[in-house]
């Protein structure tokens, strides 16, 4: 919610403080509510609730849709941002983040003012921070939830502090808390202070998100939870900055490749895709980017792929630093597959994949993909070249044409029977006589994807006097309802 | 009678080596009869193997407007393909010339509609030595083209014929015949077939044609070219 408010700040059009908005996601049965802004909280709106019940409720909420996947890589950048107070961070559930601050509270004159420090950052950011600091990360989550702000849970004190708490502060499932309720088990002091033996007993076999007893000794310190945190992705960069403004940049492209290549080498890394980016002196700046199917460190494959579209740069009046940057970087290990040395021959495919991509563009480079349909030119899609494999669809086909048209063209056709196979057709102005005939083969509309009063299709393979094969559909039956007579097409072609 | 045993010695004799012509690693041109026929596919894959490596198949934009796209579910699913659309003829040369250079290729295949300036005797040479030196098997599928100046050391014609009898189904087309014209070899004398193609069993036969003295309007070439 609140990255969606500071975009449309930055925009320009954000809406007054008072106008109810509703972040919404996609339900079950339904858009449903995900998040809400403050006045849309104090009208009553709250999240879970189906968007067409609120809006009868409220007419006049704005309802934007929740971009949940730009939300986690937030996140996971938010992650990495919180190094700046401590080496150790994970994320925590969707909308958490742990810092494990031990040993470098005193960096910022005490634990208090870290807290206030924190809480005034990510106000910088647009984003409101609910911040406790605790021995333990379960009773960090309780107070930082349920707790008062910026609350400190001093060492040896978790249990007082916490015990005030609801039982929801335990990071239970709705079902455990909801059954605690019913037992008369509504905070945590209560729940402790019930004898262990008989809790133990009562959840002997529950999993950690329903066992109380587990989270419970989490919170209290007694289980270790350590934060295990995750390293950041490093990020390569080669850059070459010229004395004098130069016009183009091939020279120094090889030198480049080689830098960046080495950088990843060293760590073991491998880049997906790769960004030239050159600053005129004037102050623009250009870019252009090469894809490649796998990862790869080949300074002289690198090198190759940006070689037809360095032309592409406007020099104007020349530029004095050029930067190559890695994207996508992954970690890839060094096989090798072969008793000689030599590269794999899916090596060398994928690399045929970048240039031939990198020269004609991705729209040109494909690769069949199978998909479950009996309609044929659905039969077959074409994906890029370049796109990871998914799975096929297993089908056995019948009888198929080698050759499919582009799209389907009409022939006009004399036929002894409406519903038989023709006798003679006029294609591309030649006629065809028929000699011999398979079918028909049937082939239905699919109703969930095909606009309603397409017509069936009854596919023939037929043979005319030369010999050649083709495969015919008739669109449709006489008296079908859905349009004059019929009319036939060619579709493809057999060997 | 000795001119029926002149023919049954010749296509003997031949049979062993129109096999291993198909199977070699050169620059083959295979030129369709008529243009909208898809013999000339047909008879092109039937000298791939089903299931191993991966196909590049280059098209120019001509070529895929009036014969069309492949098609995974008759060609055979189990066959991995790179396809390549490209308008201009040339860019199809570069892109073959470019996958004949990569050592995992089973064959590479280009599609080229009549005759464009850039194919020449020296793109077709360049493809020719490429598909020698690195051992993979290149076509050049040719329609409304004609057979000038080229370094291909094969070069077929291709037309279709009626159909064999369907086993089940006297109505219906059965495998399909081609009429096969290797019109310039290097490795064998030139001559016509009919090519049987046996789906069932991916196997090519050739025979010699059916030289019945109604139908075949000939002087006697056939004769000639016997040893």
């Amino acid at each position: 919610m609140e990255r969606w408010q500071r975009v449309m700040e930055r925009t320009g059009n954000a809406p007054p403080d008072d106008l109810p908005v509703a972040m919404v996601a996609e339900g079950p049965h339904g858009p449903v509510i995900y998040d809400t802004n403050r006045a849309a909280r104090l009208a009553g709106v709250r999240p879970g609730a189906r968007v067409t019940d609120t809006k009868a409720v409220l007419p006049d909420l704005r309802i934007e849709y929740a971009d949940i996947v730009g939300d986690r890589h937030a996140m996971e950048r938010l992650v990495f941002w919180g190094r700046r107070w401590c080496p150790w961070s994970v994320q925590d559930g969707a909308h958490g983040l742990v810092l494990d601050t031990t040993g470098s509270d005193h960096l910022w004159g005490g634990e208090a003012t870290m807290l206030a420090d924190m809480e005034a950052a990510f106000s910088t950011l647009g984003l409101t921070a609910q911040i406790a600091l605790a021995p333990t990360w379960g009773a960090a989550w309780a107070l930082a939830r349920y707790g008062t702000a910026r609350n400190i849970c001093p060492e040896g004190q978790i249990a007082q502090t916490v015990a005030g708490l609801p039982t929801d502060a335990l990071r239970l499932n709705s079902q455990t808390v909801l059954l605690l309720r019913r037992l008369g088990l509504k905070t945590i002091g209560a729940l402790a202070d019930v004898p262990r033996l008989s809790l133990t007993r009562r959840f002997v076999k529950a999993k950690l998100n329903d066992n109380p007893v587990l989270r419970l000794d989490q919170l209290i310190g007694q289980t270790a939870e350590p934060v295990s945190s995750p390293d950041a992705t490093p990020q390569f960069r080669a850059y070459m900055r010229l004395p004098e403004p130069i016009m183009d940049p091939t020279p120094f492209m090889s030198d480049l490749c080689r830098d960046l290549c080495d950088q990843m080498e060293e760590q073991g890394y491998g880049c997906r895709r790769l960004f030239l980016t050159v600053y005129h002196t004037d102050g623009e700046i250009h870019r252009i980017e090469a894809a490649m199917s796998v990862h790869s460190r080949d300074p002289d494959h690198l090198l190759y792929l940006f070689r037809d579209k360095l032309d592409k740069i406007n020099p104007g009046y020349g530029f004095d630093l050029i930067t190559l940057d890695a994207a996508q970087t992954e970690q890839m290990q060094v096989v090798q597959t072969r008793l000689d040395g030599d590269a794999d021959e899916t090596v060398h495919l994928s690399r045929l994949v970048d240039r031939l991509t990198a020269r004609f563009g991705a729209r040109a480079v494909t690769k069949p993909k199978l998909r479950e349909s009996h309609v044929p030119e659905r039969a077959q899609g074409w994906i890029f070249a370049m796109a990871t494999p998914l799975e096929d669809a297993q089908k056995v086909a019948p009888d198929r044409p080698i050759r499919l048209l582009y799209s389907p063209e009409e022939v006009r056709v004399l036929y002894a029977v409406p519903k038989g196979p023709p006798v003679q057709f006029i294609w591309r102005r030649q006629t065809h006589q028929v000699t011999r005939y398979a079918g028909p083969e049937r082939i239905a509309p699919e109703w969930w994807h095909d606009k309603p009063g397409t017509r069936l299709r009854d596919y023939f393979k037929v043979e005319d006097h030369a010999g050649r094969r083709f495969w015919l559909y008739r669109e449709g039956l006489h008296g079908d309802g859905r349009g004059g007579d019929p009319r036939w097409f060619v579709h493809g072609m057999f060997a | 009678m000795s001119y029926l045993s002149a023919s049954k010695r010749l296509s003997s004799q031949t049979r062993l080596n129109l096999r291993s012509i198909g199977a070699q690693k050169v620059l083959s041109d295979v030129f369709a009869q008529t243009a909208a026929d898809a013999a000339a596919v047909g008879f092109v894959l039937a000298h791939l193997p089903r299931d191993t490596g991966t196909v590049l198949w280059a098209q120019d934009r001509l070529s895929e407007k009036e014969a069309g796209q492949p098609y995974m579910a008759g060609i055979g699913a189990e066959r991995s393909l790179l396809r390549v659309n490209v308008s201009r003829p040339s860019d199809v040369l570069v892109a073959m010339e470019d996958a004949l250079r990569c050592k995992g290729m089973t064959a590479v295949i280009g599609e080229i509609w009549g005759d464009p300036p850039s194919l020449d005797f020296t793109a077709t040479k360049r493809l020719a030595l490429r598909a020698e030196a690195n051992g993979v098997p290149c076509w050049l599928i040719r329609r409304a083209g004609s057979p000038n100046l080229s370094a291909a050391r094969n070069r077929w014609r291709i037309g279709s014929l009626p159909s064999v009898a369907h086993p089940h189904d006297a109505q219906a087309p059965g495998d399909p015949r081609w009429q096969v014209e290797l019109f310039r070899s290097r490795y064998a004398q030139p001559g016509t077939w009919v090519a049987q193609y046996d789906r069932a069993s991916d196997r090519l036969d050739f025979s010699a044609p059916r030289l019945d003295g109604a139908v075949a309007a000939r002087d006697g070439a056939d004769r000639q070219r016997t040893p």
